[in-house]
């Protein structure tokens, strides 16, 4: 039982065709690897997957529905994460995370405290994000992330800026994401220690789907 | 962890407080349109008289424009930021109505930097021989009439997202829209110096704020949608 | 109700196919309505007993002033259909207009300078409908600056949409602004032509010659709208069959 279906997608981006004809499913508990050469349009699928782009047809089902990519309900049972950690550079870790979430449901700071735990952060969530590396940023946003606790991720090269225990620290939180049922698709060409069943592939540029 | 949404009325007013606080953090920033409308205003005496009388004749629309041209200029910040961290497609993400952020960061900016303008106008108005008494008016109406700016002003700014020196564009775009609120203020304030009654050109003030209130939020949260294509 | 028809109209190839068909059936009696109209208004009708021969610059200050009006009304419904519909036709129809009105509202401007400077002996007078004719080619210009600062066409498309729907719910407030500033602040009114008080020669040249210049309007814009969507179809495979 797939909870998110794709089909039909259709973008004409920069006057050509960049994906054309594009299906895929994904079940719950499963993880869809989005790989392809730069510029193959990965990023422009994960955007249309999050409503922030509009192609020029698309079928999208979201458990069992036919619904269109800007429904609210939709929106409130994802996260996306793009190249841009989206934090406030003027704000903490702490606030960042805790506006960040806050706007969907209801948090503490301890539950705050417990994402920057999880993601090795606890040592600097308290100086202002500009002066945070690139991989420091990158490691709350991913607290935010987990925090949310989306039932969808859409995750586009989650492990930049992040050295090779940060990319551990994203498989993990993959690894976390699936074993509660979520679902994740994931531009990416790391290693996420997946096993078969648990994860499939989307190849862009030669539009094949394989397991 | 609670698994309970937050309304959204709640979401608008955490993005109010998040802004109000990010400008805090940030106080010279503040300060800059405010030291620009003293400065627009100072040029007139300089390029013109010295005389009060004569000053005062031209005082509302002195007042008014550099109303105006420092509200441009603090426009321009409302949404770029938040564009270029990639906070504002979390906002469009979020699940919570888009209109709402939207409107919460246009109250956000009018409280930041249309209102201080308003406080300052009267005092303002003291260098351009503008009575005492004529202060309650004033007030009133760049009141009403920055809101309004603010709000048109925020449908400009998410139509030049990420377009090259936006800025200009974004002025050249504001600027013909809101004549009707800078002939109906300047009205307003010419009566308050006067010392005649300025309900009627107040009330049409305050029928354009209402105007945007409705619908500018809704056309500045298509606008951004767009902009963040 | 079958709609097919209107969503053949967002069909390139096809409003490409009728363009071309029909703009000289719009193009020549354009051609002939101006011109009677303009030897009608230049020769046939009366001078006006206060303006004298002044007065004749009317026959072409009206009718762009009128037209400049309409066109932002077709530019913004078409925007408006193209943003509603997503019909990309429409965006190109949008686009075409857009030159096309601030011409009509740059000649208003020039004809209206010119009658004053006899009537008045200034080039420039605020009269509250050339200060809201030139409100209204800052907004053209706004809309086409704002078309020309998007890279991305769709993103252009849509954002100047909007601009073009929020300009016109603006316009008829603007003018009421600008209205209400003159009537105020008692500056020289200048040109009261109202229409039903004037003589019927006097009247026919300017009606035939709005409808003339609508025409013409049409025709101009079949033409830039066919040139418009060969500039945004060019990598398309129909473009061949169609330019052979």
């Amino acid at each position: 039982m797939s909870e998110l279906s794709v089909k039909n997608l259709h973008v004409f981006r920069g006057e050509r065709y960049l994906l054309k004809g594009l299906g895929f499913e994904v079940r719950a508990g499963c993880c869809l690897q989005v790989v392809g050469s730069n510029g193959s349009g990965k990023t422009t699928l994960l955007r249309i997957l999050a409503g922030l782009l509009e192609p020029e047809s698309l079928e999208l089902s979201w458990r069992g529905e036919r619904i269109q990519p800007r429904n609210p309900e939709y929106h409130a049972s994802l996260s996306y994460l793009g190249h841009d950690p989206a934090l406030k550079s003027d704000f903490t870790a702490a606030e960042n995370i805790a506006f960040h979430v806050g706007i969907r449901r209801h948090i503490t700071s301890q539950d705050v405290r417990a994402a920057l735990n999880r993601v090795g952060a606890e040592k600097f969530s308290d100086r202002p994000v500009r002066m945070l590396s690139a991989g420091q940023r990158r490691r709350v946003a991913l607290a935010a992330l987990w925090l949310t606790g989306s039932h969808l991720w859409l995750l586009d090269e989650p492990a930049t800026n992040l050295d090779s225990a940060g990319q551990g620290l994203v498989a993990s939180l993959i690894q976390d994401q699936l074993a509660r049922s979520g679902l994740v698709l994931a531009a990416t060409h790391q290693n996420l220690g997946l096993s078969g069943g648990q994860l499939s592939t989307l190849e862009i540029g030669t539009r094949g789907v394989s397991a | 962890m609670s698994n309970v949404r937050t309304s959204a009325v709640a979401a608008v007013w955490l993005v109010l407080q998040r802004d109000l606080r990010l400008a805090f953090r940030r106080p010279a920033q503040l300060v800059q349109p405010l030291a620009f409308f003293a400065v627009v205003t100072l040029l007139f005496p300089l390029g013109y008289t010295p005389e009060l009388g004569k000053l005062r004749a031209i005082a509302p629309g002195v007042l008014w424009v550099g109303a105006l041209l420092a509200s441009m200029l603090a426009l321009e910040s409302l949404f770029r930021e938040d564009a270029a961290d990639g906070t504002l497609e979390q906002f469009v993400v979020s699940g919570q109505p888009l209109v709402g952020l939207m409107a919460a960061k246009t109250l956000a900016h009018w409280l930041l930097t249309g209102l201080p303008l308003t406080l300052m106008a009267p005092v303002l108005g003291i260098a351009l021989g503008v009575p005492v008494a004529a202060m309650p008016g004033i007030l009133f109406s760049l009141m009403l009439g920055s809101l309004t700016l603010s709000l048109i002003g925020a449908v400009g700014a998410g139509l030049t997202l990420g377009v090259r020196r936006g800025g200009v564009l974004l002025s050249l775009l504001t600027l013909p829209l809101a004549v009707p609120v800078l002939v109906f203020g300047a009205r307003a304030t010419e009566l308050a110096i006067v010392g005649e009654s300025l309900m009627g050109p107040l009330y049409l003030l305050g029928a354009l704020a209402v105007l945007g209130v409705t619908l500018a939020p809704l056309a500045a949260a298509a606008a951004v949608r767009i902009g963040l294509e | 109700m079958n709609w097919t028809w209107f969503h053949r109209l967002g069909s390139p190839p096809h409003i490409y196919r009728i363009a071309g068909t029909l703009t000289p059936w719009f193009a020549w009696p354009a051609g002939l309505l101006i011109a009677a109209a303009l030897y009608g208004g230049l020769v046939l009708a009366p001078p006006d007993y206060q303006q004298g021969e002044g007065f004749r610059i009317l026959y072409v200050h009206a009718p762009s002033a009128w037209l400049s009006v309409m066109i932002y009304g077709v530019m913004a419904s078409a925007a408006a259909v193209g943003l509603i519909w997503r019909m990309k036709v429409a965006h190109a129809v949008a686009a075409s207009c857009a030159g096309v009105g601030a011409w009509f509202t740059a000649v208003s401007l020039l004809t209206g300078m010119l009658w004053g400077k006899p009537m008045w002996g200034t080039y420039w007078v605020w009269d509250p409908r050339l200060t809201a004719q030139l409100i209204l080619l800052f907004l053209y210009l706004g809309y086409m600056g704002l078309r020309a600062g998007i890279d991305d066409l769709g993103r252009a498309d849509k954002a100047s949409a909007v601009l073009a729907i929020v300009g016109v719910v603006n316009i008829p407030i603007i003018r009421y602004s600008v209205e209400w500033w003159n009537s105020i602040h008692q500056a020289p009114s200048v040109m009261k032509m109202e229409r039903p008080s004037m003589p019927f020669d006097m009247l026919a040249p300017l009606l035939m010659m709005l409808l003339g210049f609508t025409l013409y309007f049409a025709a101009v814009l079949l033409v830039r709208l066919r040139a418009e969507i060969l500039r945004r179809e060019r990598t398309a495979s129909w473009i061949r069959e169609a330019l052979r």
